[in-house]
């Protein structure tokens, strides 16, 4: 009884209408804009200082229509998704054998945690000087910068696996394999989208970091182009593009999130 | 009372654990026998090694000395715990099912094979619930299905209501006692509680204090099906305060 009266209450809650719940953010997105124009206009600032709002929109419809928006988009999604992989799926493994041997713990610990004191945008410049300017250095620096915190999350997702249900898996005569993949991997499911989540969004910085660096595509590359020709509008379209792209990545792990963790009771509540 | 054909044999059992000072002894010269389809009883004072005795049963812990024979060699073993235990990321029918996946029954065959046990412990409607969404009580009988769901030769509980309520677990006593019959399974549980021993039981084993040994196997001779009145009879108090002085 209690239970579906719960249920009753959450899904009147998610009916109210979609847009009604977004207006805030419409209204603030409204006012921003307008304080831009107001700013461009009032101040008299150069273009190249400043460009208008309709500068950027001119702008960005150029970028769209001739191509090169989409072209260097798409190279850097590439870096900042195969980044991601490459450093998530060797934190993870690593991540995993250092949450189970307390040894390989010992013998690494110190190594991994001396690797953080280097900041990865510091030795970038490096980077690209042994691997050249192409792609491979900027998904080299997306995944070092990445292998961090998805490390970090999945060592401590996988010690947080309650003992009590080691015993019954092995009352139940579960074989290693089966305890990784019934136990151990959904158990710390939580806690390691939680470091991937955080890996997405350090994987954008990482690729932009090495375009400005060096490099002749990518959104990063665009803005040493904005930045070089005076073309302060192309900057500001490269850099929305980066916030698009970095909020998408984002919005998809919170899509595989409240969909692999659907059993998580505030889930169903937002 | 000797029975030719024991389904377990427990003999001289020790099991010490690693401390600073030489060994702490939970259990020493433990021995019993239990029969196919009897139900035992372990009680005893806190830290008699109780626990302790269920996971060596279980084979989640190693015997230092003695030995545990299974009749018909490795025995498959249900295990419920103080706790209910259960997955959070599996509804409660995923969560029943899970030794016969651990078996490598398919999924979907596996969820057929459950549904008589759901009726059995009246889980009827709560098959796609979330663990979080159940109270104690209902936890613990998911805990209870789950434990039958692979046909174990042995039951053996930890404890398994010490969590729950006074009215909850005086109800679940006489669900426990009409599935252990509608099952037949030898079970071995271990409680706290006296009444819960006697209503439950063939048999109650006293531990002593640590190191535990049996101290006593008490035959619980009382008329089956047990209801509740039965427990305000004056059998049922003589075997209550002769297992209380035991116990003390």
């Amino acid at each position: 009884m209690q239970l579906n009266l719960a249920r009753k209450l959450r899904t009147s809650a998610r009916r109210a209408p979609k847009w009604w719940v977004h207006w805030p953010a419409l209204l603030s997105a409204v006012a921003a804009l307008t304080g831009w124009w107001l700013a461009t206009r009032l101040a008299g600032l150069p273009s190249f200082i400043l460009p208008s709002p309709g500068d950027v929109w001119v702008r960005f419809l150029r970028t769209l229509i001739d191509g090169s928006l989409l072209r260097h988009t798409w190279v850097t999604l590439q870096e900042v998704l195969l980044g991601l992989l490459a450093g998530t799926a060797s934190a993870t493994a690593l991540g995993y054998l250092l949450a189970k041997s307390r040894l390989f713990e010992r013998i690494l610990a110190p190594y991994l945690v001396a690797s953080q004191a280097v900041p990865v945008v510091a030795i970038a410049p490096l980077l690209i000087i042994w691997f050249g300017p192409g792609m491979f250095s900027k998904v080299l620096i997306c995944a070092l910068i990445v292998f961090f915190p998805v490390l970090v999350n999945t060592v401590v997702g996988v010690r947080a696996v309650p003992i009590a249900l080691y015993e019954l898996m092995h009352s139940l005569r579960a074989t290693r394999w089966q305890i990784l993949r019934h136990l151990e991997v959904p158990a710390a499911l939580p806690v390691f989208l939680g470091g991937l989540r955080i890996g997405a969004a350090l994987s954008v910085i990482g690729a932009v970091v090495g375009e400005l660096i060096g490099s002749d595509q990518g959104l990063g590359f665009l803005i040493n182009v904005g930045r070089g020709q005076y073309d302060t509008a192309l900057v500001f379209v490269a850099i929305f593009a980066l916030v698009a792209l970095a909020l998408a990545l984002y919005g998809a792990v919170t899509m595989l999130e409240n969909y692999l963790l659907k059993w998580q009771e505030w889930r169903n509540t937002v | 009372m000797p029975d030719p054909n024991p389904i377990l044999t427990v003999r001289d059992l020790g099991v010490t654990f690693p401390d600073n000072n030489g060994g702490l002894q939970a259990l020493r010269g433990v021995s019993f026998e239990v029969c196919p389809q009897e139900f035992v009883c372990v009680v005893g004072p806190s830290g008699s090694g109780k626990s302790t005795l269920l996971r060596v049963l279980a084979r989640l812990l190693p015997p230092v000395r003695g030995e545990v024979t299974f009749a018909g060699g490795e025995p498959r073993i249900g295990f419920v715990f103080q706790q209910s235990n259960l997955m959070p990321w599996r509804s409660v029918l995923e969560n029943i099912v899970l030794p016969l996946e651990l078996q490598g029954m398919d999924r979907d065959e596996a969820q057929a094979a459950a549904q008589d046990l759901i009726d059995l412990v009246g889980l009827q409607g709560f098959e796609s619930n979330w663990p979080r969404d159940l109270s104690g009580g209902m936890a613990q009988r998911v805990a209870i299905a789950r434990a039958l769901i692979h046909d174990p030769d042995i039951l053996l509980l930890d404890e398994p209501f010490a969590s729950l309520d006074a009215l909850t677990r005086e109800r679940m006593w006489t669900e426990l006692s009409r599935i252990w019959q509608a099952r037949q399974k030898t079970v071995i549980m271990v409680t706290h509680s006296i009444s819960e021993a006697l209503f439950l039981a063939d048999r109650v084993l006293v531990l002593t204090a640590r190191p535990g040994r049996v101290k006593l196997d008490l035959a619980v001779d009382l008329p089956r099906p047990r209801a509740d009145e039965m427990r305000y009879t004056p059998q049922f108090g003589k075997l209550a305060r002769q297992l209380k002085k035991t116990i003390e």
